[in-house]
């Protein structure tokens, strides 16, 4: 019934006689539209904070002048500087930990064919993605507290590694099945030895996925904020945390400053780690 | 012998990272599990003695007397937990796929450039993106400042720190995850079925649920999925734009580990989002399977 009371509406009568080709096939009005106000209202709120990370005056959100000062504040901040280090050295060692056993692991799925519990390992590796990051966070808390480990920085960066493993292992794991082992039997072939075989083929083969995958764990661990506030000892403030900080004591565009240059390593980073994957 | 070979390789090459994340990971789990029926140490940490306490907790408190009586507190968090997780998930099911269909049906290059765009959000730290929103909502923030000075209100209104607020900041944050599972099942839709259907009379309208949403409905399922988790277990959302008085599951357990102390109640919570999070896995895992199986029965 509703579709005949709809009828009049959608197809009144110089719709039917509109040409054919007016009417796009799996066009629905409104969606373009839809597709528009999505990307404002993804992109706006982070175009915002980075307009008013200039502002001359002390608000966050009323215009006073175009004004580099909270960049020059922020950077001379000892706190910030000390918390932007933590954060590179996490990030730096978490990444490579975390790229090294990925690749190892990518490679004995990808080399020597299925075996017996394929599906548990690779649940097992994709298990940070899948665990709440609440619940991993307060569980390796409880874990390190059970244990008594007390690392400083180390700890974060035991926490890190783990969940930075599935962001690393993933790109390299598409990249090794993209890629066929006729250049590595051509080298076995010509009497290369498997450590030459590796070194001198598969790897500079694989490199692209094994960048493209460290550079998205670090960016993973650089971000990370959850695991970090409930893992990290006093001294072991990272950036996201010590933005925390900021937000809670009151806004000033400093807050503002700061985040701006954490995304733009991330937009970076991210950018880098796309053009690199897609290389043939 | 070369077989041998193999499995030394592979147990070479799985074991470091399989090792890892059994250890700081399974094994914290596991910890946790029996963290939460032990008795909470005052002082933060568990004292080695069983109590079902956590879990009585969820229901009830002690009264002076140390009778028991009913408690809707930490329910009720529950079920604020659950709803605005339905809700973030609904909203961006409506939102999400007009965009997603919008950018499944683009020329090549623009659809990668799109779907680019809608992945960078994702890879920028979440509590920036979420403290944006802060500098829009709160009292003297951009939304309030722009509706006094065209003198449609007079009084800020209250934006920041409502259910409202933490609704929306999930929506910002997991809608990418509704649209990339839709976007690829509709990439893969054919535009002649489209075609047929309207060759057949059918309005768009009618071609829409007749023929595109089921087509599209593994991306739907896995894209409301994949929102419903994370909203759940949310905690920056919660904390940031909730102001920590609307509590959710996950600002809850941050608490409970932090200043409440009371990590064998924090434990049990924390196992239960687990329990939610299997759960839905499962759904889904058996889900498309089951229907899958009844289409090809009788």
């Amino acid at each position: 019934m509703t579709a005949i009371a709809e009828r009049p509406q959608v197809g009144a009568a110089p719709a039917a006689i509109r040409p054919r080709r007016g009417f796009a096939v799996g066009r629905f009005p409104g969606f373009g539209a839809a597709t528009l106000l999505f990307f404002l209202y993804l992109y706006a709120p982070i175009a915002i904070l980075i307009v008013f990370s200039f502002n001359a005056g002390r608000s966050a959100t009323i215009w006073a002048g175009f004004s580099l000062e909270w960049y020059l504040k922020a950077f001379a901040n000892d706190d910030i500087q000390r918390a932007a280090l933590n954060s590179l050295i996490v990030a730096t060692v978490a990444t490579a930990i975390a790229t090294v056993l990925a690749t190892c692991a990518a490679l004995a799925f990808a080399r020597g064919g299925r075996f017996r519990g394929q599906t548990a390992a690779y649940a097992v590796l994709t298990m940070p993605l899948v665990v709440p990051e609440i619940v991993t966070a307060v569980a390796t808390l409880s874990f390190f507290a059970a244990i008594g480990l007390s690392l400083g920085l180390g700890n974060v960066i035991i926490a890190h590694s783990v969940f930075c493993i599935p962001f690393a292992f993933l790109p390299i794991r598409a990249r090794l099945q993209g890629m066929d082992t006729t250049l590595e039997q051509a080298a076995q072939d010509l009497y290369a030895s498997e450590w030459q075989t590796f070194r001198h083929v598969t790897l500079p083969l694989l490199m692209p996925g094994v960048l493209s995958g460290a550079m998205l764990a670090f960016i993973i661990s650089i971000d990370d904020f959850i695991i970090t506030l409930m893992v990290a000892e006093a001294g072991s403030t990272t950036l996201p945390l010590y933005i925390y900080g900021m937000v809670r004591m009151g806004i000033t565009p400093e807050v503002n400053a700061v985040s701006t240059v954490l995304l733009l390593v991330s937009v970076l980073f991210v950018s880098l780690s796309y053009l690199i994957g897609r290389r043939r | 012998m070369a077989a041998a070979g193999a499995g030394l390789r592979r147990i070479l090459g799985l074991g470091p990272a399989l090792a890892m994340i059994g250890v700081f990971m399974l094994l914290p789990i596991g910890i946790i599990a029996v963290y939460s029926v032990l008795e909470a140490d005052p002082y933060g940490g568990v004292e080695p003695r069983f109590s079902a306490e956590a879990y009585i907790q969820f229901f009830f408190e002690r009264d002076l007397d140390d009778s028991l009586v009913f408690n809707s507190a930490y329910l009720e968090i529950f079920g604020r937990s659950v709803l605005l997780a339905a809700g973030a998930m609904l909203l961006s099911l409506l939102f999400g796929f007009p965009v997603a269909y919008y950018m499944a049906t683009q020329r090549e290059a623009r659809r990668s450039l799109l779907v680019f765009l809608v992945t960078i959000p994702f890879w920028t730290n979440l509590l920036i993106r979420t403290f944006c929103w802060i500098l829009i909502l709160r009292d003297h923030g951009l939304v309030n400042n722009l509706l006094l000075a065209t003198g449609i209100i007079e009084e800020p209104l209250t934006l920041l720190y409502t259910n409202g607020a933490i609704l929306l900041g999930l929506v910002y944050t997991y809608i990418p995850f509704m649209i990339l599972p839709i976007y690829a099942s509709i990439e893969k839709l054919d535009l002649r079925l489209v075609e047929a259907a309207h060759d057949l009379y059918a309005n768009r309208r009618q071609v829409l649920r007749r023929v595109i949403l089921p087509l599209a409905l593994p991306g739907i399922v896995a894209g409301s999925i994949l929102v419903f988790i994370p909203s759940l277990g949310a905690f920056i959302a919660p904390d940031l734009l909730g102001g920590g008085k609307k509590l959710m599951i996950g600002s809850l357990i941050q608490m409970q580990f932090s200043s409440s102390r009371n990590w064998p109640f924090g434990s049990a919570a924390a196992l239960f989002l687990m329990a939610a999070v299997l759960a839905a896995m499962i759904y889904y895992a058996l889900g498309p399977a089951r229907r899958a199986a009844q289409e090809a029965g009788p």
